[in-house]
C-alpha cells in the first residue's frame, strides 16, 4: 500500500512538474534549439535572447504587460476587499430594512452563469469610455458574490462580546468595524485579497476582448497576441509564459496555506 | 448606517451584475451592433434564427453547443474521479504531504493563457514533447494532437485535468477530513473491508462535497473557452469551438451583439436545466437512502 502510494504520487509529480520545467528550459534556448527534434531538456548554450526579444518589443511589450497586470490585479484585490468587507459586515452584524432581499439577490447571482454578463457589460463599459483601459479589467469583475459570502461567514464567527463591549465604551459603528472586526479578520482578508489577485491576474476572456492596443494589454491577453504574431516561436512564447507564471507561482509558494485553505473552505461552504 | 456600508458594493453589483442581466435581455431583442448608431428592435427574431434550421446562425451555434456538450460529457467524470482518487491517496499522514498537495495545486494558479500556450507547444505535432515521449516509448509519434479529431478532444480534456485537478482534489481532501474518524474505526471493528468502508463511510460522508464539486465542475466545463481559443482555435474545422467561444466571437468580434445575447440566454437556460437535473438526481438518492 505504501509503495503503491509512493509510486502513484511520484508519477503524478513527474506529470505535474516536468511541463513547467520544460517551459523554463525552453525559454533559455536559442530559436533553433527550441524547435529541435528530439527536444533537449537542458539548453546547450543557455541564452537570454528570447527574453531580450520580447520584453520591450513594440508590438508585444511583455514588460509593459507585466506592469499592467500588476497594477490591475493589485487594484482589483484592494477594491474587492474594501467593498466586500463593508458589505459583508453590514450583512453579518447590522439590522436594516431589506436585508433579506439584498442578501437573497446576491445569493441568486451565484447561480447566474457569467456568460450572460459579457455582452451587456461590454456595452456598459463602452458607454463609460473604459474600453481599452485597465479600469475595464479592474472594476466590473469586482462585483462578485464570493467575497461577500466569504467575509460574512467569517464576521458571523467572531465573538460578539468584543464588539458589544466596545459599544459600551462609547465607540460608534464605524470604529467597531475598523478597530475590532477588521483586525480580527486579517487572515480572511489576506486570503480574499490573494484569491482576488490571482483571479484577476489570470483572467483571460474579458481582457482579450476589452483591451485592444498592444500597450494596454495584460499578460494573459498579451500571450494570445504574442502567439498570434509568433505562432511557432516557442522560445519567445515560453519566455513570456515564464514571465506570466513566475509571480503567481512565487506568491503561491509563500502563501500556499492561505490559497489552499481559502479554496477548500469556500468549497465546503457550498 | 447599514446602507453606507453596503453602498460601495451595491453600486458595483447593480451596475455590473443586476443591470447587465436585464440589459442583456433587452439587447437580445434588437439587431444590436455596438459600432452602429441604429439598433432596430426585432422582437424575438434573434431567438427564432437560433432555433430555425434554415437560418445562417443555426448550424454554427448548435455546433458550438455540441462542442460544449462533448467537452462537458468527457471532462466532468474524469475531473471528479481522478481528483477524488488523488484526495483519497493524500488523505493520510505521510511525510511531504503538504508538498505534494502544493505541487498538484500549482497549475491551477496559472492562467488558462499560460497553460494553453505551454500545452500547445507540448502537443505540437512536429516539435512537441508529447509526441517525442510517445516515440521514445515506441508508440505512434506523429499524432496531430490539435488539428484532428478525436485527438483534439483528448488534448483539451487532458490539459483541463492537468490545470484543475488540484482545485477539485483540495476540496475533496477537506471534505474527507471532515468525515469522523470514529466511523472508520466502528466500521473496521465490524469487520468492514477497505472497499466497503469506502462505499459505506467515505462516499456518504463526502456526498455534500461531491455534489458541490460536481456542480461547479459542470459549470466550469460548460464555460470552457481559453483552452480552445489558445490551443486549437476551433480546429480542425470549427468542431472544437465551444458555445462561449462562438458567443463572444459573434458578439464582440463580429459585433452581432443581439444574436450573441440571445445565444447566451439559450446557453444559460441549458446550463440551468443541467444544474436542476444534477441537483434532482442527488436529492433522489438521498431520499431513497433515508
Amino acid at each position: 500500500m505504501k509503495a503503491l502510494r509512493i509510486g502513484l504520487l511520484g508519477l503524478l509529480t513527474l506529470l505535474f512538474v516536468s511541463p513547467l520545467l520544460f517551459m523554463i528550459s525552453t525559454s533559455f534556448k536559442t530559436r533553433q534549439e527550441a524547435g529541435q527534434v528530439p527536444p533537449t531538456w537542458i539548453p546547450r548554450d543557455p541564452t537570454l535572447q528570447a527574453y531580450q526579444a520580447i520584453l520591450n518589443a513594440s508590438d508585444t511589450p511583455v514588460f509593459r504587460w507585466f506592469v499592467n497586470s500588476m497594477v490591475a490585479a493589485s487594484a482589483h484585490a484592494v477594491l474587492v476587499v474594501i467593498t466586500s468587507a463593508l458589505a459583508a459586515y453590514a450583512l453579518a452584524r447590522l439590522e436594516f430594512r431589506g436585508k433579506r432581499i439584498v442578501f437573497a439577490s446576491i445569493v441568486a447571482t451565484l447561480f447566474v452563469p457569467p456568460v450572460i454578463l459579457v455582452i451587456p457589460n461590454y456595452e456598459i463599459v463602452g458607454r463609460l469610455f473604459w474600453l481599452d483601459t485597465l479600469v475595464a479589467v479592474i472594476v466590473p469583475t469586482a462585483a462578485n458574490a464570493f467575497g461577500v459570502f466569504f467575509l460574512r461567514q467569517f464576521f458571523l464567527q467572531l465573538p460578539r462580546e468584543l464588539e458589544e463591549s466596545a459599544f459600551l465604551d462609547g465607540a460608534n459603528q464605524w470604529q467597531v468595524f475598523a478597530k475590532i472586526a477588521l483586525p480580527l479578520s486579517l487572515p480572511a482578508l489576506a486570503t480574499l485579497s490573494l484569491l482576488s489577485f490571482l483571479t484577476n491576474w489570470n483572467d483571460f476572456l474579458w481582457p482579450v476582448y476589452v483591451l485592444f492596443s498592444a500597450e494596454n494589454q495584460t499578460l494573459q491577453a498579451g500571450l494570445a497576441t504574442l502567439q498570434a504574431a509568433n505562432s511557432i516561436r516557442y522560445d519567445l512564447l515560453m519566455a513570456a509564459a515564464v514571465v506570466a507564471s513566475l509571480p503567481v507561482l512565487i506568491v503561491f509558494m509563500f502563501a500556499q496555506r492561505y490559497v489552499i485553505e481559502g479554496v477548500s473552505r469556500s468549497g465546503l461552504k457550498g | 448606517m447599514a446602507w453606507v456600508f453596503l453602498a460601495p458594493y451595491l453600486i458595483l453589483f447593480v451596475a455590473f451584475v443586476l443591470l447587465p442581466i436585464v440589459f442583456g435581455l433587452w439587447i437580445s431583442l434588437h439587431s444590436w451592433d455596438f459600432t452602429l448608431p441604429g439598433k432596430p428592435f426585432v422582437g424575438l427574431e434573434n431567438y427564432k434564427a437560433l432555433i430555425d434550421s434554415t437560418s445562417v446562425t443555426f448550424a454554427p451555434f448548435w455546433n458550438s453547443m455540441q462542442a460544449t456538450g462533448i467537452f462537458t460529457l468527457f471532462s466532468v467524470p474524469l475531473l471528479i474521479v481522478i481528483p477524488l482518487g488523488v484526495a483519497l491517496v493524500m488523505n493520510e499522514n505521510f511525510p511531504g504531504r503538504n508538498l505534494f498537495r502544493g505541487v498538484f495545486f500549482a497549475p491551477y494558479v496559472l492562467g488558462v493563457a499560460v497553460v494553453g500556450v505551454l500545452w500547445r507547444f507540448l502537443f505540437d505535432a512536429n516539435v512537441g514533447l508529447v509526441n517525442s515521449v510517445l516515440g521514445g516509448l515506441g508508440l505512434p509519434d506523429r499524432i496531430p494532437w490539435l488539428s484532428s479529431l478525436p485527438a483534439a478532444w483528448v488534448a483539451l480534456v487532458a490539459v483541463t485535468i492537468w490545470w484543475t485537478l488540484g482545485f477539485n482534489a483540495v476540496i475533496f481532501l477537506a471534505g474527507l477530513q471532515d468525515v469522523p474518524r470514529e466511523l472508520y474505526e466502528a466500521a473496521s471493528v465490524d469487520g468492514a473491508t477497505r472497499w466497503s468502508q469506502f462505499l459505506h463511510v467515505t462516499i456518504p460522508g463526502v456526498r455534500p462535497v461531491l455534489s458541490f464539486v460536481l456542480m461547479i465542475t459542470i459549470i466550469a466545463s460548460a464555460n470552457m473557452f481559453g483552452q480552445s481559443f489558445i490551443m486549437t482555435n476551433g480546429a480542425p474545422g470549427g468542431e472544437t469551438e465551444t458555445a462561449i467561444y462562438y458567443i463572444v466571437e459573434q458578439g464582440l468580434s463580429s459585433f452581432d451583439m443581439g444574436a450573441a445575447a440571445a445565444a447566451s440566454w439559450i446557453l444559460t437556460l441549458a446550463l440551468m436545466a443541467a444544474s436542476v437535473l444534477v441537483f434532482w438526481l442527488f436529492r433522489e438518492r438521498d431520499g431513497s437512502k433515508a
